[in-house]
């Protein structure tokens, strides 16, 4: 298996040069928001595709919350290689997901330095969930808030037609 | 609904695949050789029902089994079933013909494992849309039920990225650094 340095190291460089080409004179949301969808968009190819490999030899999922489960353990281990540090839920189509040292904030600072600059390093890993979700018959909205770093909250709200 | 691919009267091997339950609509067909192809292509239909009706039955009952495997579907007068349905609800039905007893319940899991794995193997292009009818060459000489006893022949991979460099300069950066962006984050994860 690939060290998990060199994702790190991919997505720092994403975050950059998505930013880079925002130094127009017009920085306005319009701007960032770009980039912040095509960011959660890249999250979400990948979580499709995370979606159909990893959980190929298991057993099928029963229900809603063993997917959820299955993305607290399986995914966030394949990728981070850490397990997610908390799951709560409502009961009625809403998860809050806690990670109390997500790896790619961790190297950033702790506390309260860089709270702005965050949300960028999170729109990915918000599309992954939402990419996994969706191959696995889930559509949700995934979104993620940071209080203080390195910890950080994934709110995952199912949308039911 | 997905086409099936089906084999001949000789041996007749055939799958097909279906999309989310809402849609169910075919991502790949195949007939080996095409005499009857249309009785295939309604017998698979049909059992896309027999494997809707498992998938609920195996959601109600308190069963520990909660296999992919979904066994034989059912047996017609030439014909036998066989369906598998993956964790992503896409569903793979193979038609085979009933007079080839050589084939066991463990080949035929085989065959449905191998399908999967190239099947995820599709999934993980960043070139492919998910959604849209499988076209990857690779996909297609796994999936080519062999002459003999059914077995499927192996294939050497491949590389969907090798196969087109001039696309892959020809189209704007942007476009270019998602998808190669991409299928580095799967390589890496």
């Amino acid at each position: 298996m690939v060290d998990a340095v060199l994702f790190e190291f991919l997505h720092t460089e994403m975050v950059a040069e998505l930013w880079a080409h925002d130094s127009d004179p017009d920085p306005g949301p319009g701007g960032q928001k770009t980039s912040l969808l095509v960011l959660e968009g890249m999250g979400f190819r990948v979580g499709q595709a995370l979606g159909e490999r990893l959980p190929r030899e298991m057993l099928a999922f029963r229900e809603e919350l063993d997917v959820l489960k299955f993305l607290c353990k399986d995914l966030w281990g394949a990728v981070f290689q850490k397990q997610m540090d908390s799951l709560r839920t409502n009961h009625q189509g809403t998860y809050v997901l806690q990670d109390s040292s997500f790896p790619l904030l961790v190297r950033m600072g702790s506390g309260l330095q860089y709270l702005e600059e965050a949300p960028k390093f999170l729109a990915f890993t918000c599309g992954l969930l939402r990419g996994t979700l969706s191959t696995l018959g889930i559509k949700s909205l995934v979104t993620a808030s940071v209080a203080a770093l390195p910890a950080c909250k994934f709110q995952v709200v199912i949308q039911r037609p | 609904m997905k086409q099936p691919v089906v084999g001949g009267p000789e041996e007749s091997a055939g799958w097909a695949r279906a999309g989310p339950p809402e849609e169910n609509y075919p991502l790949y067909i195949r007939s080996v050789p095409t005499e009857n192809e249309l009785k295939f292509h309604y017998m698979v239909h049909m059992s896309l029902d027999v494997v809707d009706e498992k998938i609920s039955a195996m959601g109600k009952a308190l069963v520990d089994q909660r296999e992919l495997y979904l066994g034989l579907l059912y047996p017609t007068e030439d014909y036998k079933v066989y369906g598998y349905v993956t964790n992503s609800k896409v569903k793979f039905v193979m038609v085979v013909d009933s007079s080839n007893t050589a084939l066991r319940d463990n080949e035929i899991r085989s065959m449905f494992r191998k399908l999967h794995n190239s099947y995820t193997d599709v999934m993980c292009n960043p070139f492919y849309n998910p959604g849209d009818r499988i076209q990857s060459r690779y996909w297609g000489t796994i999936a080519e039920p062999s002459e003999g006893s059914g077995i499927w022949t192996g294939a050497f991979w491949e590389n969907i990225l090798l196969l087109m460099p001039n696309f892959v300069f020809d189209i704007e950066l942007e476009w270019a650094f998602d998808s190669m962006v991409t299928s580095m984050m799967i390589q890496v994860c």
